[in-house]
């Protein structure tokens, strides 16, 4: 009987101790907290992506509130949200470039040779270790979806020849899909910059020909026709800076003889067919 | 009425179907020379090597084509005598385009090896040694293709206290190993010799299975009275030649999660190399050829052959004769080797077999949900959980994944083997290692 008493005491006892030690503390050690922080975080979209470059929607708020960041950087929010969120801060909105993931691949299943048949698991990770899923280019997209998988907006679908489509429109810029890809054949790019090289084998004339109807074969007419500086060949292949030289132009693209670089007004790859893509089951 | 003797082994672990009866008395044969060999410079672990020959320039047999491109990285040499006709872009066994360099035999020379005065070993010290196992071009021959030369450097303060010598052959089908040991036992035991004095070994242990007791005899036969070697038969049972099993089978030691045998003190290397260091120190005549196993029901001449690095895979198959049906070749093991994308692509110095399998001997599982059975758990040598770590990876958590262990996975597909539901494990693990591996390098 003892015993149990006792032990109430000191439950009890602790209980108070630790009562009146939180009173104390939450008088006293209380952390001030900008109260418009949570009104703010409600006005964001909650999808924690990313793309603005904090960790996540309230770290936004906060460096918002803090006046480090603008609310256009916000890419998922949508016009009217971000002038909402710049009036109740009462700061200038900023004009932020829309930028969206492009694919520097244009290799799908009619363009691209399959040299052998990939019966693994269907995952890009999976088919990279395995002989590159059977498509004899060692560079290009595996087709099978894993950045689709990845994107939490729905902007990326694949087509009718396994190539993911990225839907300007959906797309945040959030960067899911530059990394779940094991080939890292996506990059964000300024919607502004049209002239896209959609190709990633570092071959050379014949050798690259062979792998892919529309590989770069590294011929560098791109380069000569374009504005100069503004493209450069980097082993075996264009690279587009459009901080370097004069303007951009579709002429760059003329010459090129097997449509490797391609001047893209919107998304890429429009006249392909989209498919209908059944994500497996996910999750423990 | 004597007991049946009872070998050492390790915990957990299965037991494939050996099919080995179809090569394992078949002596070693040369495979004649062909017309083109195509030497990708990235053969090893770690960094490839640099090419050191241009096109049109003519080289002998054994001499250096590419120097190492770092310390984990080891030289290359011809194959053959002849001249180097392209340097480029050639197709590696697991499908990739890679840096290679193609040579064209001679057809006039006798290619006969013609043997420089081997490196005084005797008298060389320890760093001596290990450059020239570096520009000797050696690589663990068991499959991982792992510069050897790096296994020998020890950590300051750090001394090996037992070297251990793997002829387990633990993968199905395959039998090159095996003949090794019964045909070249001098060799073997030789290259022991040598790396336990250059290493100050405390002691030497070669790990053969018991189901190649001439092996066992052979090596025997050969070792010195006094030699410090000692041949450990061991029971049959896969992974076992998976370095940290053979670790806990043959001392019972456990190389801790995330550490390497030298970090207890303990250096692994197979069979088959020490016999290419014995070539090499005794003959002069670095690692240009390797016993390959072909075999498999889709190929017609079963044979273990020692075929010259670079020769290729096309041709190997053609010396044996490839059946029609043939669906699938896999180079290396049933177990652990990869099934190749092309048949252009030339062996290398870590191919352990070639085998073709026909249409009924390629399994295409059907994926069912996991039953929880909990077989893959009795499977895994190191006491993973691969049931949970193949979930983890179809979702992409790749903390939990970590925090699991799976880094300590050595892939060698124990678990995908005894699963009932065909649940692909070890390919999802694999790709989840491959997640972990691409996020490090891409966020720093």
């Amino acid at each position: 009987m003892g015993g149990i008493l006792t032990a109430i005491a000191i439950m009890t006892g602790l209980g108070v101790f630790f009562g009146v030690a939180l009173a104390v503390a939450n008088r006293y050690l209380k952390v001030q907290e900008d109260p418009r922080l949570d009104i703010l975080e409600g006005m964001l979209p909650g999808s924690n992506c990313g793309a603005c470059g904090q960790a996540g929607c309230r770290a936004f708020a906060e460096a918002l509130l803090g006046g480090v960041t603008k609310p256009s950087k916000c890419t998922v929010s949508s016009p009217d949200g971000v002038a909402s969120v710049a009036a109740f801060l009462g700061v200038d909105a900023g004009r932020e470039e829309k930028r969206v993931a492009r694919l520097h691949c244009a290799g799908g299943l009619g363009q691209a040779r399959q040299i052998a048949e990939y019966e693994g698991h269907g995952s890009c990770a999976a088919a990279h270790l395995v002989g590159g899923g059977g498509k004899g280019c060692s560079w290009g997209c595996l087709g099978l979806a894993d950045c689709a998988i990845a994107c939490d907006f729905d902007a990326i679908h694949m087509n009718d020849q396994s190539l993911p489509v990225v839907d300007v429109d959906k797309c945040t810029a959030c960067g899911d899909c530059v990394e779940a890809c094991p080939r890292d054949l996506f990059d964000i790019l300024p919607l502004s910059q049209k002239l896209i090289v959609q190709c990633k084998a570092p071959l050379e004339g014949e050798a690259a020909r062979a792998v892919c109807q529309v590989a770069c074969d590294a011929c560098g007419r791109c380069a000569q026709d374009a504005a100069p500086g503004l493209i450069r060949m980097v082993n075996n292949l264009p690279v587009v800076d459009y901080s370097a030289g004069g303007p951009a132009r579709p002429e760059a693209t003329f010459r090129c003889p097997t449509g490797a670089i391609r001047w893209v007004e919107g998304g890429q790859f429009q006249t392909a067919q989209l498919v209908h893509l059944t994500i497996g089951e996910h999750g423990e | 009425m004597t007991s049946l003797p009872i070998y050492k082994s390790f915990r957990h672990g299965v037991h494939p179907h050996e099919h080995k009866e179809a090569t394992e008395h078949l002596p070693l044969q040369r495979m004649p020379f062909v017309e083109r060999y195509v030497l990708p410079l990235g053969q090893q672990l770690g960094a490839p090597g640099k090419a050191m020959v241009r096109v049109g320039q003519d080289v002998t047999r054994g001499q250096m084509i590419a120097e190492p491109g770092g310390y984990v990285s080891v030289a290359l040499h011809s194959p053959v005598a002849g001249r180097v006709v392209f340097i480029g872009q050639r197709r590696h066994p697991n499908g990739q385009l890679v840096a290679a360099i193609e040579i064209e035999a001679d057809p006039y020379s006798s290619q006969q090896f013609v043997a420089s005065p081997p490196p005084p070993v005797d008298a060389m010290d320890v760093s001596t040694f290990i450059q020239h196992v570096q520009r000797a071009g050696m690589v663990g021959l068991g499959g991982a293709a792992f510069p050897s030369h790096v296994k020998y450097k020890l950590p300051e303060g750090k001394r090996c206290e037992k070297l251990a010598i793997n002829g387990c052959e633990c993968e199905p089908y395959l039998t090159c190993d095996h003949r090794v040991m019964v045909e070249r036992p001098a060799e073997v035991i030789r290259g022991v010799e040598i790396l336990a004095a250059k290493l100050a070994a405390g002691g030497s242990w070669i790990g053969v299975e018991m189901n190649k007791p001439d092996g066992v005899e052979s090596l025997r036969a050969h070792v010195r009275d006094g030699s410090r070697i000692n041949v450990m038969p061991l029971a049959v049972k896969y992974p076992q030649g998976a370095e940290k099993m053979l670790i806990k089978a043959m001392f019972g030691q456990e190389v801790p999660a995330g550490k390497l045998p030298l970090d207890i003190g303990i250096v692994v290397n197979n069979v088959a190399t020490m016999a290419a260091l014995a070539d090499y120190f005794d003959r002069g005549q670095p690692l240009i050829e390797r016993a390959v196993t072909v075999a498999g029901p889709g190929v017609d001449r079963p044979a273990n052959l020692i075929v010259p690095i670079g020769t290729p895979i096309r041709e190997v198959l053609r010396f044996c004769g490839i059946n029609r049906d043939t669906r699938q070749v896999i180079m290396g093991g049933p177990m652990m080797g990869m099934p190749l994308a092309t048949l252009d692509a030339p062996v290398l110095k870590g191919t352990s077999g070639l085998l073709a399998f026909t249409e009924g001997a390629v399994n295409h599982p059907t994926e069912y949900e996991c039953i929880r059975c909990g077989q893959c758990l009795e499977a895994c040598g190191n006491f993973l959980n691969p049931s949970r770590l193949a979930r983890l990876a179809r979702a992409g958590r790749l903390d939990d994944l970590e925090a699991n262990y799976v880094m300590d996975c050595m892939e060698c597909g124990a678990c995908t083997y005894t699963c009932p539901s065909g649940v692909p494990i070890v390919h999802l693990i694999r790709a989840g290692k491959l997640a972990i591996r691409h996020r490090k390098a891409t966020k720093g």
